[in-house]
């Protein structure tokens, strides 16, 4: 068994990117993710493994840092919050245009602009369906623990490096500055200069000695057909991204007539509400996507026929629920229900909307 | 066994560090735990609050609308949350700058005047480990022993020093909390 920790889920996510072996982090202070770069900041890890811990001048310089590193076949990671995860949009398109793995992680606050520092969840369709400009997808995971916070920064890079691909981490306030018990695993050794060779000559900036020709990392081709079948190959990877890679959870859904669907800090409230529920004798599941896309598309789908309703529950206006009623092929009902701009909705409000529901009344949506 | 607590009252008066204690103690005996502070610009020397479960179980939700025990330690806080302790909970309050004392009468209410027994014993510091001390007697969710291991995995090594007076403290509050009975 690992250290057991107390840890807020800011710390947990850099304590495991140093535990992870990550070469590099760069970041740029916001509330509410400041809590990663700090902890880096005074653990030192430059002491521990050798990793490179820099706060850039500007999101902007963050983000092109990431994908300069990245370029080298270095494991390099990065935080932000909402707004400063608006600022690397470009970096993040170009990061995926020329297929460069890294981990990013976005503790989202209240929008939009500035808007507030409190837990939301409205960054949903950024996250899964671009943000940036160009036909590419992130791999996103949607933690819901403590522990899951720090397990999926090296969960991030497995599919970063599987795919080749940069991996988003969605989460926010409410799951960053929550502490919770955490099983750390254990150090991992950075890799040395040969791993990185053996792994990724084909594509890393590494010197390419008299062996082979030069590796170029670019997202720059004006040749329209190149261009073309570049993104061929991208879609390709992100069909097999929905064939091998998908993850959820469900809790209760063997008997359920009624599903909530929710993700991350939603889903820990969404809990709560199912306790409740069950304990009215209402039979209520709940279905946890833990990677947001690939969205579990298949594995809902096969609730038409069994539940006559589905909660989407999200703190947004209602962002979730289009991949639920694409799921579902909108051969159930679907309803959303959701506080937003920073406020979180308690599982008893929860509990009234799932009510709502199934007396066949309208949650708005 | 699941135990939902809130604590509430300044910035300052260790609420959010009692919380963490509490948190730690509750992993040295094995248990699940959540610790969930209200952040933002209202902690600036305003009221500050934090929610720990203490479980046997997975723990779902960390935020709460009602909990089994309300430990308050200002009116503020008195007057947002005393309406939100389940029936059969509990309140512990300390009545220093209290005016409004509580009126329910379908919860255990218990006084524990830890701002004075802090001065007394000469360290205002450690008021909040007194207020501990008193929670901790009324509702043993933790042992005292896994307390002190708390203290000692979330202060840092050069505060160790320091653990012997938190647990004199700890002590004295396990010795003073009373009921009180609404008017």
């Amino acid at each position: 068994m690992g250290e057991l920790k107390l840890m807020k889920g800011n710390e947990a996510i850099a304590e495991a990117a140093i535990r992870a072996g990550v070469d590099a982090y760069f970041g740029y202070p916001i509330t509410p993710q400041s809590e990663v770069l700090e902890y880096l900041m005074q653990e030192q890890p430059e002491e521990r493994t050798g990793m490179v811990v820099l706060q850039a001048e500007s999101e902007l310089a963050a983000i092109n840092m990431v994908y300069g590193a990245a370029s080298t076949g270095k494991k390099v990671m990065t935080t932000s919050s909402s707004p400063g995860i608006s600022l690397y949009q470009e970096g993040i398109s170009y990061i995926a245009g020329a297929e460069l793995p890294c981990v990013i992680a976005n503790v989202v606050r209240g929008g939009p602009g500035l808007g507030t520092i409190q837990p939301s969840q409205a960054d949903y369709f950024q996250a899964t369906k671009g943000g940036g400009h160009g036909d590419y997808k992130l791999y996103v995971l949607a933690p819901a623990s403590v522990q899951e916070m720090a397990d999926f920064v090296e969960d991030g890079f497995n599919i970063a490096y599987k795919y080749r691909n940069p991996v988003m981490i969605l989460t926010d306030g409410m799951i960053g500055q929550m502490m919770e018990k955490v099983e750390l695993k254990d150090q991992k050794p950075r890799w040395t200069d040969e791993e990185i060779k053996k792994m990724s000559d084909s594509w890393a900036t590494i010197g390419k000695g008299n062996h082979r020709e030069r590796n170029i990392i670019t997202s720059l081709d004006l040749d329209s057909a190149k261009q073309e079948k570049h993104n061929h190959h991208l879609q390709k990877k992100y069909r097999q991204m929905e064939e091998e890679d998908v993850r959820f959870e469900e809790i209760n859904c063997d008997d359920a007539d009624y599903l909530i669907v929710a993700y991350g800090s939603s889903s820990r409230i969404a809990m709560k509400t199912l306790n409740l529920a069950r304990a009215k004798g209402i039979r209520v599941g709940l279905f946890r996507p833990i990677t947001l896309y690939p969205f579990p598309m298949k594995a809902l789908n096969k609730y038409i026929g069994q539940v006559k309703g589905i909660l989407s529950v999200e703190m947004s206006a209602g962002q979730l629920i289009e991949d639920i009623m694409l799921a579902v092929e909108c051969k159930i009902n679907v309803q959303h229900f959701g506080r937003y701009g920073g406020m979180i909705h308690s599982p008893d409000e929860v509990l009234q909307a799932l009510e709502t529901l199934i007396n066949g009344g309208n949650n708005g949506r | 066994m699941t135990e939902e607590i809130i604590i509430a009252g300044f910035g300052g008066q260790g609420v959010l560090s009692m919380g963490k204690i509490l948190a730690y103690s509750g992993i040295m005996q094995d248990q699940e735990v959540s610790w969930m502070p209200s952040y933002g610009p209202e902690m600036r020397g305003g009221t500050a609050n934090v929610t720990v479960i203490v479980s046997d179980e997975r723990i779902s939700s960390p935020i709460l609308n009602f909990y089994d025990t309300a430990i308050i330690l200002n009116q503020q806080s008195m007057d947002k949350f005393e309406s939100r302790v389940k029936p059969g909970g509990i309140l512990l309050y300390d009545p220093n700058g209290i005016t409004h004392h509580p009126t329910r009468t379908d919860i255990t209410i218990y006084r524990i005047e830890g701002a004075r027994l802090a001065a007394e014993m000469g360290n205002t510091k450690i008021f909040n480990m007194i207020v501990l001390g008193a929670y901790l007697k009324i509702k043993p969710v933790v042992k005292l022993e896994n307390v002190i291991l708390g203290l000692k995995k979330s202060l840092p090594e050069r505060y160790h020093k320091l653990i012997p007076m938190n647990q004199a403290a700890l002590t004295k509050g396990m010795e003073n909390p009373a009921v009180y009975k609404p008017a």
